[in-house]
């Protein structure tokens, strides 16, 4: 379990209370949470009435049937994350979280972009998707499908190389993460 | 066995002895098994009431309270008190009856997404989609409502589930790997805590009603005591250090004693016990105890650091952890003689602001006058309930609480209507202690229907309405802070009172002349069974002293 709250000892002396403290990063929370009905509502609505603002969030099983994973990105510039780990700490049905340390984590996030795409631009788009390591996924006479699979930063790069060619749709599923090394997220 | 009737061995079984409810068409198999259910139940003229009985008779007995409403409308009325008990850490259980499940979201009659209404005011709730889960949900409801920070739980059983037959075996263990509160307190913070404290120049304990949760005012006096620290208490927590004790400052905050909001604000170390620094203590947080550091100790670690910085957080039980703070301490032998000096500036304090009001010269009550004539007319010994508004706060200030669970009112969620229901539960569940409320008269009205429950069962709450024709505190604020413009804050001598009462069965009595106070109200509560007294007080008389909202200590007035 988490060890909200209670932190290393500390000297009065050297101690600069922490509270409330914006780190000014994005944080990704892997949280598992028991797989029953309303857990996601209570997760959302705690958010809401606390006026943190969710920036992506996904859902899914894991490998045991009874719990479920939520990760969800935060920005630590605008909300303190200790209050948030917390305050989702204190639903019942959240049993783990974990805030994700980025030099220690391998995040992923998948797009989908369907750009215009005539002609003459689909050789330049197929090239730039390659560079991404992006795949064709789909081609109609005026469009064109690409996937996208990587670190929020990459997705965003490429979205700025599309966007010029009349970017139609896109999708994106919000980051998942998992911890390196042997230990459990 | 139906459900229903393993429902009721599961009260039992949680040694529950009183519930209060209201029937209706959702929870009528609930219903039929109380028949022969051997629980006793009070019936409400309105779940509100009922609610806020539970509420009480949990603050009065430190048990769990169980309140129970139908679907719909039922359970929509039961908000208010849910919300109340989520604010002030009430453990209490209600048990709604929902439309069948062939009904769900369909916005079947009586229909309403309790669960979802409920949501963000609970600690937990269950929802009944199996029967046989029954047993469990109800055994985990009142485990979570009662442990670590308590709260209200609620449980949503859906009226076909409620009468269907279930195999029922006594629950005795909880499968909740989610939820598991530290009580215990980490033991390196606590000798830090010790330290911390011995090294103090100018040290304040200020303790809340997460004191009086854990049971733990013999703890709080025995590390207050061993030295000579000083105590204020939050509105929830008086009575956990008995006042009156010459280490007492009296409550702080907005309506806080001087000595207690100056002790804040010059200490510089604050040690914060089952307290969570409402914008009600710390009024401009910024300057909120500038001087001060602070150790934190709450069952509830979201609370730690959550408005003002925790520089020794200890998250567990105020019992355990001041019994070792104490016994820490102690091992320092710090010398009391440096406090001497603090000592003097709170002593000056005290003595040069007493608490204080201007009397009448004639017959008239004056609001704390009446306030005082009940402390003397009950010794003190009374459980005292409270509405919202400027009786709460006089109550607050002039009853001196020399035990905890003896003040009974509505603190977070400032709930008007609060007093009276709660009075009742607080009998029910203490039957051989006197209970009277001290009620507001806008307050009242929100839940008078709850006389004819006292009548009918024969609860002898003792209401003592302090009366003064205003929504009082609404309109101190507008003479106050909006240009002496009252906007419709003028009860007028509506309802009358008596009359009121004594349609409902309880006996009535008006009161307007302070000279004969004391003896008349000694007589009233002599008298057998629920009475209702209304006390005419000084119209326009303001609470004070008062930090103004947004403000600091130093900025009081009055």
């Amino acid at each position: 379990m988490g060890e909200p709250g209670t932190k290393a000892p500390l000297s009065l002396e050297e101690l600069q209370a922490a509270t409330n403290m914006r780190t000014g990063r994005k944080h990704v929370l892997s949280i598992l949470v028991e797989n029953k009905s309303g857990v996601l509502t209570r997760i959302a609505g705690l958010f809401a009435r606390r006026g943190f603002n969710i920036s992506t969030l996904t859902v899914g099983p894991t490998e045991d049937v009874q719990i479920s994973r939520v990760t969800l990105t935060v920005d630590g510039a605008l909300h303190p994350i200790d209050q948030v780990t917390k305050q989702l700490h204190k639903l019942i049905n959240v049993l783990k979280i974990r805030d994700l340390e980025p030099a220690d984590t391998v995040a992923r996030e998948l797009a989908l972009f369907k750009v215009s795409a005539d002609g003459v631009q689909r050789g330049e788009l197929v090239q730039i998707a390659e560079i991404f390591r992006g795949k064709v996924v789909d081609v109609t006479k005026r469009a064109i499908i690409i996937e996208v699979t990587g670190t929020t930063e990459k997705i965003e790069a490429f979205e700025t190389m599309v966007r010029p060619f009349g970017l139609i749709e896109m999708m994106r599923t919000g980051e998942i993460a998992i911890s390196r090394g042997r230990s459990e997220t | 066995m139906r459900a229903v009737d393993a429902l009721m061995e599961c009260l039992k079984a949680e040694g529950v002895d009183v519930v209060f409810g209201l029937p209706g068409g959702a929870n009528l198999p609930t219903y039929d098994a109380f028949v022969n259910g051997g629980i006793r139940h009070i019936l409400v003229r309105h779940e509100a009431g009922g609610g806020h009985a539970a509420e009480g008779y949990a603050k009065a007995t430190g048990k769990v309270g169980v309140a129970f409403a139908t679907s719909g409308p039922g359970a929509t009325n039961l908000i208010t008190p849910i919300c109340d008990a989520m604010m002030d850490s009430v453990p209490v259980v209600f048990i709604t009856g929902q439309v069948r499940t062939e009904l769900l979201g369909t916005d079947g009659f009586q229909e309403a997404d309790t669960i979802g209404i409920t949501m963000p005011v609970v600690k937990h709730s269950f929802m009944i989609i199996d029967p046989q889960e029954i047993p469990r949900a109800i055994h985990e409801a009142f485990h979570i409502a009662s442990t670590g920070r308590p709260g209200p739980v609620l449980v949503d059983i859906p009226q076909d589930l409620s009468r269907a037959e279930i195999d029922y075996e006594p629950v005795s263990d909880v499968r909740l790997p989610g939820y598991q509160p530290r009580i215990e307190g980490n033991q390196k913070q606590i000798r830090q805590a010790a330290k911390a404290l011995a090294a103090a120049q100018r040290p304040v304990i200020y303790a809340g009603g997460g004191v009086v949760n854990a049971e733990a005012s013999a703890e709080l006096t025995d590390f207050a005591t061993s030295d000579r620290f000083p105590v204020t208490c939050t509105l929830m927590g008086l009575g956990a250090f008995g006042a009156p004790h010459p280490q007492w400052l009296g409550m702080l905050g907005m309506h806080g004693t001087r000595a207690a909001n100056y002790a804040m604000d010059e200490a510089d170390l604050i040690c914060a016990v089952g307290a969570r620094f409402d914008d009600r203590i710390t009024g401009k947080l910024s300057e909120f105890a500038p001087r001060a550091k602070f150790i934190h100790i709450d069952v509830d670690p979201a609370e730690i650091s959550k408005n003002v910085p925790a520089h020794i957080p200890i998250v567990g039980d105020a019992k355990h952890v001041l019994a070792k703070l104490a016994t820490e301490y102690r091992a320092l032998e710090a010398d009391p003689a440096r406090l001497d000096a603090w000592w003097s500036r709170i002593d000056g304090w005290k003595a040069k602001y007493p608490l204080g009001y201007e009397d009448s010269t004639d017959s008239e009550i004056k609001p704390q006058f009446m306030v005082r004539a009940l402390y003397e007319a009950t010794g003190g010994e009374a459980i005292i309930t409270s509405d919202v508004g400027q009786h709460q706060m006089w109550a607050a200030q002039y009853y001196d609480f020399p035990a905890p669970r003896r003040w009974i009112n509505s603190g977070g969620l400032g709930t008007m209507g609060f007093g009276l229901p709660a009075a009742m539960g607080a009998a029910v569940g203490e039957p051989d202690r006197l209970v009277c409320c001290i009620a507001g008269d806008g307050s009242v009205q929100m839940n008078a229907q709850e006389l004819a429950t006292c009548a009918q069962n024969n609860i002898p709450i003792k209401v003592f309405i302090m009366n003064n024709g205003y929504l009082g505190m609404v309109r101190q604020w507008q003479e106050l802070f909006w240009d002496g413009k009252y906007s419709h804050v003028d009860m007028g001598e509506f309802p009358d009172f008596v009359k009121l009462a004594e349609a409902y069965g309880v006996t009535a009595m008006r009161f307007t002349d302070k000279c004969t106070l004391v003896k008349d109200m000694k007589d009233a509560i002599a008298i057998e069974g629920p009475v209702l007294v209304d006390v005419r007080v000084t119209r326009e008389e303001n609470t004070y002293p008062m930090i103004p909202a947004g403000s600091a200590a130093r900025e009081m007035v009055g």
